[in-house]
């Protein structure tokens, strides 16, 4: 009779799981319709209709300090916004993902939001390597995707119409750092060191090409691994090789190692990297030793303009922490969103619009103002006037000073 | 070619050193706890890896102080190896009691698992409490014994370029030597070493003897524990940032180290661990060089991973260690 | 109480009536709200009291293939959310057939075996470089990339290179034991995942760290299988395959030569047991389930790269397996389940559920101790409790117990039937094989 015993064991275990599940589902929407009710003029009325809007970015992982910084964006700008849509007659939400920087978990996700009907657009993803596939499955649902940080070029090359990006691209990104550092920084020898992660790679392949294009000799190519903490082995290399510039392809966590140990060698040459350094992280780990650090960013200087300035103030009112670079991304590309998204409203006299319609809506936008970047998307969905930014690290501190700006 | 590496190699050896000794202290608390209860302590990685920030901890809170700045940097790094030596010593005690234990006479298989489940317990728990008083779960420690000291390797012969090193090389260095030699004077000349060999030899037969089985195993527990602990300081000093998924790859590095010594001997396992300090640091110094650019320094895993399946294919024991004949 | 219980458990016909009951109000509630996890998850839990019930194995396989292939597409139909929850189904799918293959390697050889994922990677590699353009970059001949009809062949394919590449394992690692063998294996699936992340230099194989995009979507009759719900059918058939096979060899001379070699090799041997080629065959078609499914996994995703290959992923399988039993066929399929619905499912929507609170400022919990982030966490728990508590798992493994009497009486007409999922009611005098 142990057989009865376990019996009702796993289905007790079974059942308490599912009324877990069950809580999540159903309370989740029954709590959040009572909480933003008291904001409202009226109790939910029926015709309010929710429209939801998922971000999906690494919430958990090496990456979390940015797709924390992706999701507070466009959280803000879904914020402000709310009001507005309310008089449409529509309440707005925000279901944020995480994909772990897992593509695995992305699609997975993805497929719980093309079954959510409500959803209708993502602000997503940091990696590139989880956009790819999960783009793939927004595309069956029609779900509009505008990405605030995907800079591989095949995110938007495999001609999908529901994927958008605001920044620019690698093919982009990579000539413009070898250019500067060619043309301006008189590199003749370059060493290259990436992180043999599809955005580490995709960026150096791309900057070695230019700078290969440009004059410039590669004295030595090497790769490491995330998570290690001794890069030693391939610093000696830097130190035989004595190349002018050294240029990282990968994430903060590495490179700020890799500077603080080259410097301890005595490598002072200037390092440079892409806008995966682009985090206060960098400096937290790298000290000192950050300085004469060049980094190339699909990220604006958000204290450039007065929009930015104002935007970086609201942050930092609201959730009390310094916006990340790509903080101000999240926000635009939820507020370029938001502008397909009103745009398909209106042209269907009100009603809500289908997916596709939206998607199609959002493509079409144009000419907007965001805090940091104007958009208008071409017809691959790549940002005509995205822009390239060139940083120095001259003090360790966060952020850095801008010297440069390349545009398409 | 020949020559560039010469030129590099001064350098290499003092960076291979430094992870060595690293791979050698960490392989010891593997090989003590295989040498008794033959049991692959898979938390022993992520024991090194709490180590790193119970230490980085006290040295934010001690730096904190008013009172640290008068204080010689030395005297704090002893007194903070000490504190968190024996904090992961008493881990190691309480994990051996509540998961070990009660899975002695269990299947080989078992005790395996519940170490890895242990194991991703304490890293998400470290996780857990770095972020939430952090922010961020990687941290970086106060940058201690940052002096740049130059060996001038080039007046030997003209053939190597000149090296250079942190202090804190030689403090991680003599630490991990110093804590090496205490161990092996521990293991063969004390009545708790003899009790400690005795237990590892058999176990029935050495209760037998009136020794306290479950004591001396709390012991090695305790002394594996704090010398990971102790070691994951010394990382924390010498390169400053950790995060909790330092311990898992690092100690199955040093496991890597414990069998390539020969598991189970003391002296193996700090051989075992410079030698592939000293290899890893080579390959991913030279490997393209040697190979023209066909195997970069990415390969340097798979040069330590196929270094132990050879070994295990043609000296299983080790290169220190004695074979044994398998009982029915 | 107890004895209704019992009473209950002895009625066939009430437990008929039950169940159908039960999958009756769950498919309905499946069917008529759309949204609710937790009737989906009950109506899969209907095939765990369908394992439990007393009746003939040929009825249950029955019901349970109506189930998944009717009643469990069918009911999940009646809205949006149909597909997320057929690419869970398929997921699931794909992680018990993985599963089961590491059953065959640690629970019932007894081999550790810590970096068995990289067998799915062969699969999954195999496939991807020859739907789509990678393998123009090193064969001199033939037009790439396939088309989607080959997916039925690589199939096959796959799982004879993952095979290949258990045997390539094999060979060196049989001279080691126990713990070793535990650590060689995650050696050389570390090894094989760090070559597939570095193999797009000099020769591009595999395309490196970028990974293999847009593979070519399987076709059969003219159609293209894009949706999960397609995938889902496909996932069912070579599940179904999977299971029958693990069953038959179970039960076989290899499964017992297995069990043998894992209780005692050097008793096995001496009972004339070949143990290299006991425990090479375990890892070959340990591997080769795992690399079919790779296949599968490969089409479904359309992308993959080396960072679906990690030595987490490796645990997680493992984890499948400890907690549903070693050794024991229902046992893995209901661990694999559990933890991918866990995984993909319950954490997700329980993280959504707890950021919609915290989002309308009804609770605040720090982002650190958000559900989905502590996966290692409970993942770890599980083993530990499981290891400490139940160290067979959900369902242990139970050796088939043969009745000598009528075994005599047989003797002439049958040896080796009956080999299903239970055994045979237990009679007075019995023999434990």
């Amino acid at each position: 009779m142990k057989f009865k015993k376990s019996v009702g064991l796993l289905l007790s275990g079974v059942l308490s799981m599912g009324i877990l599940a069950a809580c999540s589902s159903d309370s989740g929407s029954s709590s959040s319709s009572t909480g933003t009710t008291p904001t409202s003029t009226e109790p939910a009325a029926e015709g309010s209709k929710v429209i939801k809007i998922a971000t999906q970015s690494p919430l958990s992982g090496g990456s979390a300090i940015i797709g924390e910084a992706i999701k507070l964006g466009a959280q803000m700008k879904l914020e402000e916004e709310k009001a507005k849509f309310e008089e449409l007659g529509y309440t707005l939400q925000l279901e944020p993902y995480d994909d772990q920087a897992d593509p695995k978990k992305g699609v997975s996700n993805a497929n719980l939001i093309g079954a959510d009907e409500q959803i209708y657009g993502v602000i997503g993803h940091y990696n590139s390597g989880v956009a790819i596939p999960s783009s793939e499955v927004y595309e069956k649902y029609n779900i509009a995707m505008v990405s605030p940080a995907n800079t591989a070029v095949e995110v938007t090359e495999r001609g999908l119409k529901t994927v958008n990006r605001i920044v620019g691209r690698d093919d982009f990104q990579g000539p413009a750092g070898a250019e500067y550092a060619v043309n301006e920084l008189g590199a003749k020898k370059i060493f290259v060191i990436q992180d043999k992660t599809a955005y580490g790679t995709g960026l150096a392949e791309a900057f070695i090409k230019a700078a290969e294009e440009t004059g410039a000799e590669i004295v030595g190519n090497e790769g490491i691994t995330i998570g290690e903490k001794d890069f030693n082995g391939v610093i000696n290399q830097v130190l035989n090789k004595k190349p002018d510039l050294v240029f990282f392809g990968g994430l903060y966590a590495e490179g700020g190692i890799i500077i603080k140990q080259a410097r301890d060698k005595g490598i002072d040459v200037p390092f440079m990297g892409g806008d995966g350094m682009d985090s206060s992280g960098l400096v937290d780990i790298a000290g000192e030793a950050v300085k004469n650090t060049y980094i190339t960013s699909v990220a604006g200087d958000s204290t450039a303009t007065e929009s930015g300035k104002k935007f970086m103030e609201d942050y930092k009112a609201k959730f009390n922490k310094d916006p990340e670079g790509f903080s101000v991304y999240g926000y635009d590309s939820m507020g370029v969103f938001l502008t397909g998204l009103e745009a398909a409203i209106t042209a269907n006299n009100g009603e809500l619009p289908g997916k596709d319609k939206v998607a199609e809506a959002v493509r079409a936008v144009k000419d907007y103002k965001g805090a940091l970047t104007d958009v208008s998307f071409d017809e691959k969905g790549d940002n005509i006037n995205a822009k390239i930014f060139l940083y120095k690290f001259e003090e360790a501190s966060y952020p850095p000073v801008q010297v440069g700006e390349v545009s398409q | 070619m020949l020559q560039e590496v010469l030129q590099s190699l001064p350098q290499v050896l003092i960076d291979g050193l430094t992870l060595g000794a690293v791979y050698a202290v960490v392989a010891l608390g593997y090989t003590m706890v295989y040498g008794i209860l033959q049991l692959i302590n898979f938390a022993h990685g992520e024991i090194f890896m709490s180590g790193a920030f119970i230490g980085t901890a006290f040295f934010i809170l001690i730096m904190g102080t008013s009172w640290a700045a008068g204080v010689p940097q030395i005297i704090l790094l002893i007194l903070v190896l000490i504190l968190t030596a024996s904090i992961t010593g008493l881990v190691g005690v309480g994990m051996e009691r509540v998961a070990y234990r009660p899975l002695r006479n269990a299947p080989r298989l078992i005790p395996l698992i519940t170490a890895i489940g242990i194991s991703f317990i304490l890293q998400d728990l470290v996780r857990f409490i770095a972020e939430l008083f952090n922010g961020n779960y990687i941290v970086t420690g106060p940058s201690l014994f940052s002096e740049q000291i130059t060996l001038k390797t080039s007046s030997i012969s003209s053939v190597f370029y000149d090296a250079s090193f942190k202090s804190s090389f030689l403090i991680v260095l003599g630490t991990a030597i110093v804590l090496m030699i205490a161990l092996d004077y521990f293991i063969n000349k004390t009545k708790w070493g003899t009790a400690m060999r005795a237990v590892a030899l058999d176990r029935e037969t050495a209760s037998l003897m009136s020794i306290n089985v479950n004591k001396v195993i709390s012991i090695t527990f305790f002394i594996g524990s704090a010398l990971g602990g102790a070691t994951g300081v010394l990382f924390a000093v010498q390169y400053g940032t950790i995060d909790p998924y330092i311990g898992f790859i690092l100690g199955l590095k040093a496991f890597i180290a414990a069998v390539l010594g020969g598991i189970g001997n003391i002296r193996g396992a700090m051989l075992g661990g410079m030698l592939l300090g000293l290899m890893e640091m080579f390959a991913s110094a030279n490997l393209s060089l040697l190979t023209g650019g066909v195997f970069g320094a990415e390969y340097k895993d798979v040069f330590a991973f196929a270094i132990l399946i050879l070994v295990l294919i043609f000296k299983p024991e080790g290169l220190l260690g004695k074979p044994t004949a398998e009982k029915v | 109480m107890k004895e209704k219980l019992t009473a209950f458990y002895q009625n066939k016909w009430a437990q008929t009536v039950f169940l159908a009951l039960f999958v009756i109000v769950t498919s309905a509630a499946l069917y008529f709200s759309q949204k609710s996890v937790v009737s989906f998850l009950l109506l899969l839990s209907s095939l765990l009291i369908l394992h439990f019930m007393n009746l003939k194995n040929v009825t249950k396989w029955i019901v349970a293939l109506g189930l998944l292939f009717v009643l469990i597409p069918f009911a999940s139909s009646g809205g949006p959310a149909f597909q997320s929850y057929m690419e869970v189904a398929t997921m699931v799918g794909i992680y018990i057939s993985m599963a089961l293959g590491l059953n065959i390697v640690v629970g019932m050889a007894g081999l550790l075996d810590l970096g068995f994922v990289a067998f799915f990677a062969v699969g999954a590699y195999t496939y991807s470089i020859f739907a789509t353009k990678q393998a123009s970059n090193f064969m001199p001949f033939g037009e790439f990339p396939l088309g989607g009809e080959s997916f039925w062949g690589f199939l096959i394919i796959g799982g004879i290179m993952a095979a290949i590449a258990g045997v390539l394992i094999g060979v060196p690692v049989l001279r080691v034991k126990g713990d070793y063998l535990a650590i060689v294996t995650l050696g050389f699936g570390e090894i094989i995942r760090i070559i597939f992340n570095n193999a797009d230099r000099p020769i591009n194989f595999t395309n490196g760290a970028m990974g293999i995009a847009s593979v070519t979507p399987p076709e059969i009759f003219g159609i293209t299988l894009s949706f999960p719900n397609q995938f889902y059918f496909v996932t069912l058939v070579i599940l179904m395959f999977t299971i029958f096979s693990v069953l038959r060899l179970e039960h076989s001379k290899l499964g017992r030569s297995w069990k043998a070699v894992r209780e005692n090799e050097i008793a096995a041997q001496a009972m004339g047991i070949p143990l290299v080629r006991t425990k090479l065959l375990a890892f070959a078609l340990g591997a080769s389930f795992s690399g079919i499914m790779g296949v599968v996994f490969a089409a479904k995703q359309a992308f993959i790269d080396p960072t679906s290959f990690t030595l987490m992923e490796s645990f997680t399988i493992l984890v499948m397996v400890v907690l549903g039993g070693m050794g024991s066929v229902p046992g893995v399929i209901l661990g694999a389940a559990v933890v991918t619905i866990l995984n993909l499912q319950v954490l997700t929507e329980l993280t959504n559920w707890l950021n919609q609170l915290s989002l309308s400022g009804t609770l605040s919990i720090p982002d650190a101790l958000s559900p989905a982030k502590m996966q290692k966490f409970i993942f770890g728990a599980l083993l530990v409790a499981f290891a400490l508590y139940r160290p067979k798992g959900l369902i242990p493994a139970k050796n088939k117990i043969f009745d000598a009497k009528k075994l005599k009486e047989d003797r002439p007409h049958r040896m080796d039937n009956d080999s299903d999922l239970d055994a045979i009611p237990v009679d007075q005098d019995k023999v434990r094989v």
